[in-house]
C-alpha cells in the first residue's frame, strides 16, 4: 500500500477503476453463478426424488411378493437416465433386494438406516448426489430405494460459469482500463498539468506561467482557476513592486541631480561672493581713501568723518563676507578625521588670543581634555570662535576668568567653555546659533553673528551637539559633545 | 627702481586699473605699465600677435600682474598658455586677484605661477601688498631678460 501511495494520480485512478469494477463484477457474477448452481442442484434433487418415488411405487409389489427380478426390471428402466450411476432397492431389513449399476459392476454399499419419521434423505459427495427414499405400502414401511446420481453435469456447469466469469471479468477489466484512460484525460490530466505548472513556478519563479484551463466546471477547474488567479496576483504585485522600486530609483537619481545642481550653484555663488562682491568694496574704500588723501586738506571735519565712516562700513562688509565664506566652507568641506589631542588645540588658541589681548587681564583655567577623533582644522576653528567669544564678552571684567574643561552632564561627558562675562538672557538662547543673529548691540560688542553658527555647523558635522547656559551679567557656559569622541 | 622695467597689468575692471596705477604711483614705482583688458588681449600682447603683432618679442615685460576673472579668456587659461610656451615661460607672472579660494591658489601654482597675491579689501593693506610686490619683483628679484644687473634703490 505504501507503494500505492507513491503512485502518480494517473496510476491511482486506473487502479481504482480496475479494482472497483473488477470487485463489483466478481461479486455480481459470483452471486449469479451461486444462485444458478443452487437452483440447479434443487432441480436435480427434485427429479431424483421423483425417480425414486416412481421406482418405489413400481417395486412395492415385487417387494411384497419377494420378486427381486421384478424389482431389477424396474431399476433397469433407469438406463434411460444417463446421470444415474447406480440404484438399489433394500428390503425392510435393510438388505439389498435388487440392484442396478450403469456399468454393471460393483456391489451395493450397505444402507444407512433412515430415521423412522423421515421418508427421504439426500446428501452430496464431491462427485455424487445420493438420495434415499422409503417405500411405504398402506402406512407400513416395506423397503428403501437409494439412487446415486453423477454430479459431472453440475460440476461442468460450475466450470463453465467460472470460465464465463473469468472471461467477462477480463473483458470488463480491459474495458474499464480503456474507459479509465478516457476519464483520466478529463480528471487526472488537469491535476497533473497543475502539478507540473506549480513545480516549474516554484522552481524557476516564473510567475508569468499559467496552468492549462480545463473545460470542466468541477472542483479541479476551481483549483486551476484559483491557482492561476494567485499567479496573476503575484505577477501584478511583482510588477507593482518593480515599478515602485524603479520609480524610487529614478526619484533618488533626480534628487541627487538636483542636489548636485544646487551644490554647484552654491559653490559658484560663494565664488561670486568671494570674488565679485569684494571688488566694488575695494573700489569704494580705494576711492574714499583717494578722496581723503588728495583733498583731505581742503575738506572740513564733517566730510572727513563721513569718509571715515564709508571706509569703516566697507571694512565691516568685508568681515561679513569673510565670515560667511568661512561658514559656507565648513558646510562644503569633507571632514578629515584624525585623533586630535584637544588640550593642544585649546592651548594653541589660548596662546593666540593672549598675544592679541595683551592689554587685558585674563585668568585662564584650562582643565584636562580628552583626545578626540575629529577634523583638526575645523575643531581648532570651533574652539577659536568659542574662546574668542569668551574673551570678547568678558571685556568689562577685571580679571576675566575663562575656564575650559570636561565635565559630566547626565552621565554624558561634555566639553565646556565658561566665562564670567556679560552673559545673555536665556529667553534668546534659541537665536544664539543662527546666522547673523546677535544678542548684543554692535556699539557694545563688535561681531558679525556668524561665529557661533560656524561652531554649531562644525559640531553638527562631527555628529555632536552644542548648547549654552547663561545669565545676564553672570557669564555664559557653552557645552559641546562630539559624536565621534573616543 | 629701474625705469626700463615694464609691467603688463591684465585687469578688466577700470576702477581696479585706476586704483592699481594710483597705488604704484604712490609707492614710487617707476616702471612703465601696459594695461590689457582681457585674457585674449593679454595673450596677443605676450605672443606678439593681433593688434600687438608689431611688438618686438625681444622685449618681454619684466612682470605680468594677472587677474583671474577676465572676459573672453580667463586668467588661469592665460597662465596655462604662457607657462606652456617655451618663449614666454620665463616671464614672471604674479596672480593678483580678489579670490582667496584654495582651489584657485592650488590651480595657479599647478600651472606654474610665480606668486599669488589676494587683493586685500583694506586700502592700507592693499598698498602694503603692492609696495612689497614691487620691491621684490622689480627690485630684489633678478629677471632672466635683463642684460645687466638692475640697480637696487
Amino acid at each position: 500500500m505504501l507503494t500505492f501511495r507513491n503512485y502518480s494520480i494517473r496510476r491511482k485512478l486506473t487502479w481504482m477503476n480496475m479494482l472497483v469494477s473488477g470487485a463489483a463484477l466478481l461479486l455480481a457474477c459470483t452471486a449469479f453463478a451461486g444462485y444458478e448452481l443452487a437452483d440447479f442442484r434443487q432441480t436435480l434433487v427434485r427429479s431424483l426424488s421423483i425417480q425414486a418415488q416412481i421406482i418405489g411405487a413400481n417395486s412395492a409389489s415385487a417387494l411384497l411378493i419377494r420378486d427381486p427380478d421384478g424389482a431389477r426390471d424396474t431399476l433397469a428402466a433407469l438406463k434411460a437416465a444417463p446421470d444415474i450411476v447406480s440404484a438399489s432397492v433394500f428390503d425392510s431389513a435393510g438388505k439389498v433386494f435388487a440392484r442396478y449399476s450403469r456399468d454393471g459392476a460393483g456391489a451395493a454399499a450397505p444402507l444407512e438406516t433412515l430415521p423412522g419419521n423421515e421418508i427421504e434423505e439426500f446428501r452430496f459427495t464431491s462427485s455424487q448426489l445420493i438420495l434415499s427414499r422409503a417405500i411405504d405400502f398402506r402406512g407400513r414401511r416395506i423397503g428403501t430405494v437409494r439412487i446415486r446420481s453423477d454430479l459431472s453435469e453440475v460440476n461442468g456447469r460450475l466450470l463453465r460459469y467460472t470460465g464465463i466469469v473469468m472471461v467477462v471479468l477480463a473483458v470488463s477489466l480491459l474495458a474499464a482500463f480503456a474507459f479509465s484512460s478516457v476519464f483520466q484525460r478529463a480528471t487526472a490530466k488537469p491535476i497533473v498539468d497543475l502539478a507540473n505548472t506549480a513545480r516549474i513556478v516554484s522552481r524557476e519563479k516564473k510567475y508569468s506561467l499559467r496552468a492549462p484551463v480545463t473545460k470542466n466546471t468541477d472542483e479541479i477547474a476551481v483549483l486551476v482557476d484559483s491557482f492561476n488567479e494567485m499567479l496573476e496576483q503575484i505577477q501584478q504585485r511583482d510588477t507593482a513592486l518593480r515599478n515602485a522600486r524603479d520609480e524610487l530609483e529614478l526619484r533618488v537619481e533626480q534628487r541627487t541631480e538636483q542636489l548636485e545642481a544646487v551644490n554647484k550653484e552654491l559653490e559658484s555663488f560663494t565664488y561670486s561672493v568671494a570674488h565679485d562682491l569684494r571688488a566694488p568694496l575695494r573700489h569704494i574704500q580705494g576711492f574714499a581713501d583717494a578722496l581723503q588723501e588728495d583733498y583731505g586738506g581742503t575738506l572740513d571735519s564733517a566730510v572727513l568723518g563721513y569718509i571715515r565712516r564709508i571706509i569703516d562700513s566697507t571694512r565691516r562688509m568685508d568681515e561679513l563676507i569673510s565670515d560667511l565664506l568661512a561658514l559656507a566652507q565648513v558646510g562644503r568641506q569633507e571632514l578629515v578625521f584624525q585623533t586630535v589631542p584637544l588640550n593642544a588645540v585649546v592651548q594653541d588658541v589660548i596662546h593666540e588670543l593672549s598675544e592679541e589681548n595683551q592689554a587685558r587681564h585674563i585668568e585662564w583655567r584650562a582643565g584636562k581634555l580628552p583626545a578626540a577623533e575629529c577634523d583638526p582644522r575645523l575643531m581648532k576653528l570651533a574652539f577659536y570662535n568659542l574662546i574668542s567669544n569668551a574673551v570678547k564678552y568678558t571685556r568689562p571684567r577685571d580679571p576675566a576668568i575663562i575656564e575650559i574643561g570636561e565635565t559630566s552632564v547626565q552621565g554624558e561627558k561634555v566639553i565646556f567653555v565658561r566665562d564670567n562675562g556679560v552673559g545673555f538672557n536665556m529667553k534668546y538662547a534659541h537665536k544664539l546659533f543662527g546666522v547673523f543673529e546677535r544678542l548684543h548691540r554692535r556699539e557694545d560688542f563688535e561681531g558679525t553673528g556668524v561665529g557661533l553658527a560656524t561652531v554649531q555647523r562644525i559640531v553638527h558635522k562631527h555628529g555632536g551637539r552644542i548648547w549654552a547656559e547663561a545669565e545676564p551679567d553672570r557669564g555664559a557656559t557653552f557645552y559641546l559633545t562630539l559624536g565621534r569622541k573616543q | 627702481m629701474n625705469g626700463e622695467s615694464r609691467i603688463l597689468l591684465v585687469e578688466d575692471d577700470p576702477q581696479d586699473v585706476e586704483l592699481m596705477l594710483r597705488a604704484l604711483r604712490s609707492e614710487s614705482v617707476k616702471s612703465r605699465v601696459e594695461v590689457v583688458r582681457d585674457g585674449e588681449e593679454a595673450l596677443d600682447y605676450l605672443f606678439c600677435r593681433g593688434e600687438y603683432r608689431h611688438r618686438s618679442a625681444d622685449q618681454p615685460p619684466t612682470l605680468v600682474l594677472l587677474d583671474l576673472k577676465l572676459p573672453k579668456v580667463g586668467g588661469l587659461q592665460v597662465l596655462q598658455e604662457v607657462k606652456a610656451s617655451s618663449v614666454c615661460r620665463s616671464i614672471p607672472v604674479v596672480v593678483l586677484t580678489s579670490s582667496g579660494e584654495q582651489r584657485d591658489i592650488a590651480e595657479s601654482y599647478r600651472l606654474g605661477v610665480n606668486s599669488y597675491i589676494q587683493k586685500p579689501v583694506d586700502i592700507g593693506e592693499f598698498r602694503r601688498a603692492i609696495r612689497t610686490l614691487a620691491l621684490y619683483w622689480l627690485g630684489v628679484n633678478r629677471s632672466p631678460f635683463a642684460q645687466k644687473p638692475m640697480n637696487l634703490q
